[in-house]
């Protein structure tokens, strides 16, 4: 079995949001970038748990700089077998998806994990991304995941319900909650992360579709109104008069 | 501008439905509806109330396929030579909106919350909420994805014509299993009231004054992430970055802290009612209207104001 799961880098969930350059870029003053938690929680650990049962090779990939190498050393600390980075700054989702397609066009993969979206610009565009580009059947949001033979069945969470599907591999799932418990790497992961393999792979000639021009912060909210509570009576006559939501 | 927007109707037309069409009449240009699922020809019908010119409609491709749902609209924006596609952000356009950027070679902007601006470019919530952002599309073909309750849905015109077509989708690689659906239970995504609780209700037996509440307005329930992690309430349930996004007309939190990676989850929402016993729960900076209290005390009292409200008529 050979996998391959898509890291990607986010700011930490408590970092400040701010903007630089006229609101043109993120501010990357003191921001901590951590493993991208969907990727890190699900996509990494439900993908360990599969080698370790079913036995076979986990391999991460990130396209990103150099500077993104401290969570590809995370993520292996935490079990993956090797590394590969694509060297290239991750422009946009289409850029992102089809280098990540090329590599595992040329290297056969029998799935490929990705976490179910980006923290930062929350698009879940990449997976499905891959997946065409590879002609490969895709499932979105996926809570569980298990291999059989040569069929993989997973949950996902639709409107209202859970439904339960299968498809044949290679495939590409995008995971969410549910899949995985989050696992703390160890001192010995960590030391052996040194020394596993990286790869850095030259990006394949790919242009951008889309472009972020412009950033802002939402409008401060307006203060809170405080109510007395014993008098909800008040309270439900100001939802219904004034934010008019009942 | 040819606009064409997919629907999936799988059982019903959802709100989503009309807001996505609304919004492409909102762009302007002549509308095609791509659709799939089994709903009857009369209600896809009534997207020509909101702008459609007309409804193409293939009932034999399997929404949980993907790539038979792409193939389908790949072939409907060829014939009715659309530039711009439409979806709902739902999780059938979550997945088949970036298949469909790279068969088309179509710049996609996902979760968009307006209509394109005077510059064509589309305002989107990034950072979970925390920031919006303004996306340009550099291809000729563009793809967009609404985000859900974002768009208020206008009637401006009569019923359109309804006519099968054949998306030539070929097979579905996927195979549905097993549907389970709890009966009777708003769905969290869909609903536009709901009443969540945390680790301040202390344990899984007090949830009943949390849904008698939520009984009373209609609500869903929804709980914060400890709360889901030491199972006193089903995962589903689970709101806020790691959980659900929800962007409801009223979110109501009793004994919840406030955290940032809980907000990311509902900060979309129209009104936030905060209940809490510590006045500096930092919740309240995110809420319009705030009680301090103790759930135990206060939810009760909020479920006989909300009955006797809703049995006078107003
Ligand atoms: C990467 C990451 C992702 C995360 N994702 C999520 C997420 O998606 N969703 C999420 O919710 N959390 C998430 N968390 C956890 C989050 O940081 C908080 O720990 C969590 O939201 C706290 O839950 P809580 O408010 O229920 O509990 P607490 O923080 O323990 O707060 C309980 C609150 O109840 C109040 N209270 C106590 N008794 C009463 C009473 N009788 N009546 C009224 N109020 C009372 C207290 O004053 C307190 O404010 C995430 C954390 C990380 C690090
Ligand atoms: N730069 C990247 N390198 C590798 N994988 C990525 C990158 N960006 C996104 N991904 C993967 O794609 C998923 C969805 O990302 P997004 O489409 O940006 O929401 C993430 O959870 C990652 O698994």
């Amino acid at each position: 079995m050979k996998i391959l799961v898509c890291i990607s880098k986010s700011p930490d969930t408590t970092s400040k949001i701010a903007f630089s350059d006229g609101n043109k870029q993120f501010d990357e003053n003191g921001v901590q970038y951590i493993v991208n938690p969907y990727d890190e929680w699900y996509a990494l650990v439900r993908g360990l748990e599969l080698k370790e049962t079913l036995g076979g090779n986990l391999t991460i990939i990130t396209v990103g700089n150099a500077a993104d190498e401290a969570i590809i050393r995370k993520a292996l600390a935490i079990g993956a077998d090797d590394a590969v980075r694509i060297d290239a700054d991750p422009k946009d989702a289409y850029f992102t998806a089809v280098q990540i397609a090329e590599y595992a066009k040329t290297n056969g993969f029998d799935l490929i994990l990705t976490g179910k979206e980006t923290i930062n610009y929350n698009g879940s565009q990449v997976a499905g991304m891959i997946a065409e580009a590879l002609d490969l059947p895709f499932v979105s949001l996926a809570t569980k995941l298990d291999i059989n033979g040569t069929t993989a069945r997973m949950e996902q969470e639709i409107v209202g319900g859970v439904q339960v599907v299968e498809a044949n591999l290679p495939l590409v799932v995008s995971c969410a909650k549910g899949m995985a418990e989050q696992r703390i790497p160890n001192m010995r992961g960590i030391m052996a992360a040194r020394t596993k393999p990286l790869t850095v792979v030259a990006p394949a000639s790919v242009e951008d579709l889309t472009a972020y021009v412009e950033y802002g912060l939402p409008a401060a909210k307006s203060a809170v109104k405080m109510i007395d509570p014993n008098n909800m009576d008040e309270l439900v006559a100001l939802l219904h008069n004034e934010a008019k939501v009942i | 501008m040819n606009i064409l927007v997919y629907i999936n109707s799988s059982n019903h037309l959802a709100k989503s439905a009309f807001e996505a069409v609304a919004y492409a009449k909102k762009i302007g240009g002549t509308i095609t509806v791509v659709a799939t699922g089994s709903v009857d020809d009369a209600t896809l019908g009534t997207l020509g109330e909101y702008g459609a010119q007309k409804v193409l409609i293939d009932r034999s491709v399997a929404t949980e396929d993907s790539q038979q749902v792409t193939r389908l609209i790949a072939k409907a924006a060829e014939s009715t030579g659309a530039e711009l596609i439409i979806f709902s952000h739902d999780l059938v356009a979550k997945a088949v909106a970036p298949r469909l950027s790279v068969r088309l070679k179509a710049g996609l902007i996902s979760g968009a919350v307006d209509v394109p601006n005077a510059n064509g470019q589309v305002k989107v919530n990034v950072f979970s909420g925390k920031a919006f952002g303004f996306v340009s599309v550099k291809s000729a073909k563009k793809i967009i994805s609404l985000l859900p309750n974002s768009f208020q849905p206008e009637k401006t015109g009569s019923a359109c014509s309804v006519e099968a077509f054949d998306g030539a989708a070929g097979t579905s690689a996927i195979k549905v299993i097993e549907t389970k659906m709890p009966e009777g239970e708003i769905p969290l995504p869909e609903a536009e009231l709901v009443v969540s609780a945390g680790r301040g209700l202390k344990g899984p037996e007090n949830w009943g004054i949390v849904e008698d509440l939520a009984k009373a307005l209609g609500a869903a329930t929804a709980c914060s992430r400890p709360v889901a992690d030491i199972g006193w309430r089903p995962h589903h349930e689970h709101v806020g970055q790691t959980g659900v996004a929800i962007r409801p007309n009223l979110y109501i939190a009793a004994g919840i802290s406030g955290a940032i990676q809980h907000l990311a989850g509902v900060n979309g929402s129209k009104v936030i009612v905060v209940i809490n016993t510590d006045p500096e729960a930092p919740f309240f900076k995110a809420a319009d209207y705030g009680v301090v209290g103790d759930a135990f005390e206060v939810l009760p009292k909020l479920t006989e104001a909300v009955k006797k409200f809703r049995s006078t008529p107003h």
